[in-house]
């Protein structure tokens, strides 16, 4: 306790003694305030600010006059953004990249990890691990140049492949080239949740199982994959939220105007109609769009989560 | 440890698997490093590239001339270093107090904190906040954007909250507030988040082509992903680059790749670490 707040308490006067309470826990706690204002104010400035400022939405936004200043138009631009084709293209295109994404890169390093949990050599372990992670941190900027030149016509990989034209300007193959080069990105990285959560395995349960005369994948598939369930079901939430964001920096290095009708996703189309054209209100009801369903779905995955008896996010 | 026929079986397939999935990852890279150190002509012959071919640096000689990579590569030193520094001192400034389980309002702040994880502006309004703080064309904008996130605050704060608090508590008696506390006790035991955090927050800058692209329109300004892609972007942009262009062909673009990634390469070793334990930190439930 510090020296004022025994000042305060030795002066028994009414109206201090009311406010005393307060007072006392701000005398406590100002230090902690100083620390926390910066902070809080970051927040208010860079995050809830520009909340704020999706009002626009609802605006005729004009430079000039300003978040505050322009003047409402309800729902003008949402009945626009409906009406028009691209948006519809990019959702649609959002959709389906993020479901293929989904079904092939979300899976993939719950594989790995299982894989990579069986090999006793620690050493060959250790040797995968780091080449795998690697891709992981570099920028899509880095590996969409190595892309680039890889499937060059003259890399002499797309005749390895079989393929007459490089994917890169391939309608037909862009989608696949998108999902494959996240795979490489991230498939190594995703698995270290999992590798986690599978060290954490009492190994008493394996040996009853060996006991019992298990192989080696019935132990998989009747001990770890339980056991890892929920991890599982936890990161699938999270993923499932953030179906609308397929991530903008992959395929606006990644793409060109001949593959614009299938990869043209809600990121790009917000960035090009907003930054590029100056459409601020109109972008920022795309962004919106967005931002709500996508909210919508987490708030949706994670009640799923719970009624399954899973833990959730919160 | 089993030693049955079919466990053995599984136990080769299973390393064929990994070393093949392995040489796959690493390949593409691989390429652009020997395509880095080949000659322009053979480079731009083109080939699966698992060797240089007639070895030179001259790719590497033409870029180091060119001013724009300095430049571009001061610029991201800066953005990386600048903003780490900051971002650590601001994000446990945030999450000490937050850590405190008497501090009042607590769980007010947090969910303040925590609501920008599940929400946020957007992509327009941001950018028009950002203009009216005159932060477009300032290499100060990327440092703003990445000074404080909520994810990072949640793992500071989940990691203060391990400490003893007798620590404090023994400090307090000897008179020293909770601000002296914070920087002369609490942060020198941080040291395991703080390098996490750190790692985390310099890659992620050092990788950064959105904001930089969004934000930095002048050619001053560039940092090296914005520089890098374009460059890629091909001949139409790099034409108005003037010096860049004229040697931006195949060996050129991979020396500048292999130029950008050279720093992630070098401290590597420390980010597999600490990465993983960050990673791991994160997925402790708020």
């Amino acid at each position: 306790m510090s020296a004022t707040d025994s000042t305060f308490a030795a002066k028994p006067q009414k109206p201090l003694v009311r406010r005393h309470p307060m007072l006392k826990e701000w005398n406590k706690h100002k230090y902690y305030f100083v620390l926390l204002f910066p902070g809080l104010l970051y927040f208010l400035l860079i995050h809830y600010w520009p909340m704020y400022g999706i009002t626009i939405a609802f605006k005729d936004f004009k430079l000039m006059e300003g978040i505050t200043g322009s003047n409402w138009v309800g729902l003008k631009w949402f009945k626009i953004l409906f009406a028009a084709p691209d948006f519809w293209t990019a959702l649609s295109n959002t959709i389906i990249i993020s479901f293929y994404k989904l079904v092939f890169n979300f899976p993939a390093p719950i594989l790995l990890a299982l894989l990579l949990n069986e090999v006793y050599h620690s050493g060959f372990k250790r040797i995968i691990q780091t080449v795998v992670y690697f891709p992981h941190f570099l920028s899509w900027v880095i590996l969409g140049g190595i892309l680039i030149s890889l499937f060059s016509t003259d890399s002499g990989l797309l005749k390895l492949l079989g393929l007459s034209i490089s994917p890169l300007m391939d309608p037909g193959k862009f989608r696949a080239l998108l999902v494959l080069s996240e795979l490489w990105k991230e498939v190594g990285w995703g698995t270290i949740i999992y590798l986690a959560a599978i060290a954490g395995i009492n190994p008493d349960l394996y040996d009853a199982g060996k006991i019992d005369g298990a192989s080696r994948l019935q132990l998989i598939r009747y001990i770890t994959l339980p056991s890892i369930a929920s991890t599982i079901v936890v990161l699938l939430i999270l993923r499932t939220g953030h179906i609308l964001h397929v991530g903008f920096d992959q395929i606006f290095i990644l793409y060109n105007p001949l593959v614009y009708s299938v990869s043209d996703v809600l990121d790009t189309y917000v960035y090009r109609v907003g930054i590029t054209m100056g459409r601020y209100s109109f972008a920022t009801a795309a962004g919106l769009f967005q931002s709500v369903v996508g909210l919508i779905l987490l708030l949706f995955t994670n009640r799923v989560a719970k009624r399954l008896g899973e833990e959730g996010l919160w | 440890m089993d030693k049955s026929i079919g466990s053995r079986f599984f136990s080769a397939a299973n390393h064929t698997f990994l070393v093949l999935l392995g040489v796959m990852m690493m390949y593409p890279l691989w390429r652009e490093i020997s395509l880095s150190f080949s000659s322009k002509e053979e480079a731009l012959r083109g080939g699966l590239f698992l060797w240089p071919k007639h070895f030179t640096l001259d790719a590497y000689r033409s870029i180091l001339k060119s001013d724009y990579i300095w430049t571009a590569y001061g610029n991201s030193l800066f953005i990386t270093i600048v903003g780490t520094v900051l971002a650590l001192f601001f994000t446990s400034c945030t999450a000490y107090p937050l850590a405190k389980r008497t501090l009042p309002f607590k769980k007010v702040f947090v969910s303040f904190v925590l609501f920008t994880m599940i929400f946020s502006g957007g992509l327009i309004p941001t950018y028009l906040v950002m203009k009216e703080l005159h932060l477009i064309n300032s290499l100060w904008a990327v440092i703003v954007l990445h000074l404080v996130s909520a994810f990072n605050v949640i793992i500071m704060m989940n990691f203060i909250r391990t400490l003893p608090e007798e620590l404090e508590e023994s400090a307090m008696m000897d008179g020293a507030n909770p601000i002296r506390i914070f920087f002369v006790i609490i942060l020198p035991l941080c040291k395991p988040v703080l390098a996490t955090l750190a790692l985390w927050i310099a890659v992620g800058l050092w990788n950064n082509f959105f904001h930089s692209f969004i934000y930095l329109n002048d050619k001053s300004l560039m940092t090296l992903p914005v520089l890098l892609r374009l460059i890629i972007a091909g001949q139409k942009e790099a034409d108005q680059l003037g010096e860049a262009i004229e040697t931006s062909s195949e060996s050129v673009i991979a020396a500048t790749i292999v130029i950008s990634l050279l720093p992630i390469l070098s401290v590597y070793p420390f980010l597999q670490k600490y990465f993983i334990k960050g990673t791991l930190l994160g997925s402790v439930k708020a």
